[in-house]
């Protein structure tokens, strides 16, 4: 009785919007409570976990906090001994730069190359494209971490392959030269997931554009330069985003192939991990806080750059130039 | 044989067995060290670094037994139950809340609408790290490091940001007229939620759900800085423990207990495979 009145209310008062001709019901507006009640965990999750923190930790980055003591105001002094006086943040800085210069174009380029070549897959084409995403679902996790470092240590299976063609490297996790390519070669691994998203945009390239390229008689190269590229320039873009925040955040792989520490000879000190030994290894909650909004600063400004530039690289079909 | 002309079916014939070839070829490099994990977890240990050969010489099944009784006295199962209330934990807590407030943002109007959909979208973007440090001191004020509360409660308050846009997008999708039946028939926002666009919302949780719980297994960082006590360590945690107790020694039942703590990522990744990439295609998420 109950559902069937809310179900089918008698259609007698009639909604006065559909009287008046408009397509929708118009007293929806007119309920701000309700939309606060459903928004009540976001509401709460943003101010309490992430407004108040940001503002939070941007204070608590002029100050010595330690997480016992109250913490003391010291002005810019954190930010000082970063640039001027830390020769490990230095190295994390350098080491997290390098990482992200060449995996991040790595990753995207082995993603578009085996998304175009399984693009013109006749059969098993979701086979292939759930064998080549499974790199980048257990790549994040400690197991295949361990792996690697065992692949890439002293007479692993690495070494003794190079060693066969007489480059002996004394395994690439010891040598300070080599150590962070095992992570960069790590993370190109991973590229499944770009991947998938350039198969799907490869998808949405209209065919009469590669059958125009053909009658002009362009060649391969010409038609990826002129159709795909520019076609897919959207998917690029944001890919390039989303891979190179990521990229900056990495953590878990360095923490686990150089034992939490970074070697050697910081080699491996990702920005995170250094961030991560200031922050909760040595309590230096205040340096760590200006290391954080350091990063938030680096990364805003290169999505900012990215986003800028794209008006001049990224083409939106449709768009008038 | 066939009414097509010979040759014309060999060549295409031979470039297609060519391309699977090539395709084939650049999966068994790729998926290398993953047999490699699955081999070594079954070496004796003085052959896991040494040897090139992917097949033991000597089967070893014993290092899951090893790796099944646990360390520092706690057995694997601990590590596997802890992982899993994690795992679940952040699951619901995303479905409910990143489910809401991704109706409000989508179907129901208010005035800050914009401006609050446009911070979701910032955050999506801001790294953990900024907020990590005040959390943890509210956290630790709470007396709550330690337990598993830091690790789902943002969960619990739609902090995954990502999830919401994502079902924001997907209930856009839906067509409008729906809601408008509804409330025609008197159904007011609650019950248009609950009978109208939750059930046509599946795809879009199932992806959340399959995600979440995939990343959550895999993170390391958050458990890492929140679980001090090895009893409520979860599987990461513990494979990281190992490493430091046991050192090379026992790299046989590492690899295995490795191995055992991938399986769940690998079932899931084999139940939802086909959701799984079809959910990064339409969506963009990362792995």
């Amino acid at each position: 009785m109950t559902t069937d009145t809310l179900r089918r209310p008698p259609p007698g008062p009639a909604d006065p919007t559909a009287k008046a001709g408009r397509n929708r019901p118009r007293y929806r507006r007119h309920r701000p409570g309700i939309a606060y009640l459903f928004l009540s965990p976001w509401v709460c999750g943003a101010l309490l976990l992430t407004l108040g923190p940001m503002l939070a930790s941007l204070y608590l980055s002029f100050t010595d906090y330690d997480l016992f003591t109250s913490p003391n105001w010291v002005g810019l002094e954190n930010y000082k001994r970063l640039f001027t006086d830390d020769a490990r943040f230095l190295a994390s800085a350098k080491v997290t730069a390098t990482y992200v210069l060449i995996s991040v174009p790595l990753k995207l380029a082995a993603a578009l190359a085996v998304a175009m070549l399984l693009n013109n897959a006749r059969r098993g084409q979701g086979f292939y494209r759930s064998a080549f995403y499974a790199p980048s679902l257990l790549g994040t996790g400690v197991a295949i971490a361990l792996a690697w470092r065992a692949l890439f240590t002293d007479n692993g299976v690495v070494d003794s392959l190079t060693g066969r063609v007489g480059w002996d490297t004394g395994g690439w996790i010891n040598e300070p030269d080599y150590a962070i390519y095992v992570l960069i070669i790590l993370a190109i691994w991973q590229f499944g997931a770009p991947m998938v998203i350039f198969l799907a945009g490869l998808k949405q390239v209209p065919q009469e554009l590669y059958d125009a390229a053909a009658v002009d008689g362009s060649g391969r190269w010409r038609t990826f330069r002129s159709v795909t590229l520019p076609m897919l320039s959207p998917i690029i873009l944001f890919n390039l985003v989303l891979e190179t925040i990521h990229a900056f955040q990495a953590f878990t792989p360095a923490f686990i192939v150089s034992g939490g520490r970074g070697g050697p000879s910081n080699s491996t000190l990702f920005y995170t991990l250094y961030l991560y030994e200031r922050g909760f290894s040595q309590f230096r909650m205040g340096y760590a806080s200006a290391m954080a909004w350091i990063l938030l600063i680096t990364v805003a400004v290169i999505t900012a750059l990215f986003f800028g530039t794209s008006r001049r690289w990224v083409f939106y079909a449709g768009e008038n130039k | 044989m066939t009414t097509y002309p010979q040759s014309r079916t060999t060549g295409s014939r031979l470039r297609g067995l060519g391309w699977h070839a090539l395709i084939i070829a650049m999966l068994l490099l790729l998926l290398y060290p993953i047999v490699w994990l699955l081999t070594a977890s079954v070496k004796p240990t003085d052959e896991i670094l040494s040897s090139l050969d992917l097949f033991p010489t000597r089967f070893v099944p014993e290092n899951y037994s090893t790796a099944l009784d646990g360390i520092a006295g706690i057995s694997v199962w601990r590590f596997f139950g802890n992982s899993l209330i994690v795992a679940v934990g952040a699951v619901l807590g995303n479905l409910i809340s990143c489910s809401l407030a991704a109706y409000a943002f989508a179907r129901l109007r208010f005035k800050l609408r914009g401006p609050l959909f446009a911070l979701t979208l910032l955050t999506i973007m801001l790294p953990y790290h900024v907020v990590l440090i005040p959390q943890y001191t509210i956290f630790q004020k709470l007396d709550l490091v330690g337990t598993f509360v830091p690790l789902i409660l943002p969960k619990l308050l739609a902090t995954d940001a990502f999830f919401i846009f994502l079902m924001v997008q997907f209930i856009r999708g839906l067509p409008r007229e729906l809601d408008d039946a509804a409330e025609i028939d008197g159904c007011g926002p609650v019950l248009t939620f609950r009978y109208v666009i939750l059930p046509l919302l599946k795809p879009a949780l199932v992806t959340t759900t399959i995600f979440t719980f995939i990343w959550t297994w895999n993170d390391f960082f958050s458990q890492l800085v929140y679980l001090n006590d090895p009893e409520t360590y979860t599987l990461p945690l513990a494979l990281r423990l190992f490493i430091d107790q046991t050192s090379e020694s026992a790299f046989g039942p590492m690899f295995a207990m490795s191995v055992l703590s991938i399986v769940p990522v690998v079932l899931f990744f084999l139940a939802f495979q086909r959701y799984l990439v079809e959910g990064i295609a339409t969506s963009g998420l990362k792995g």
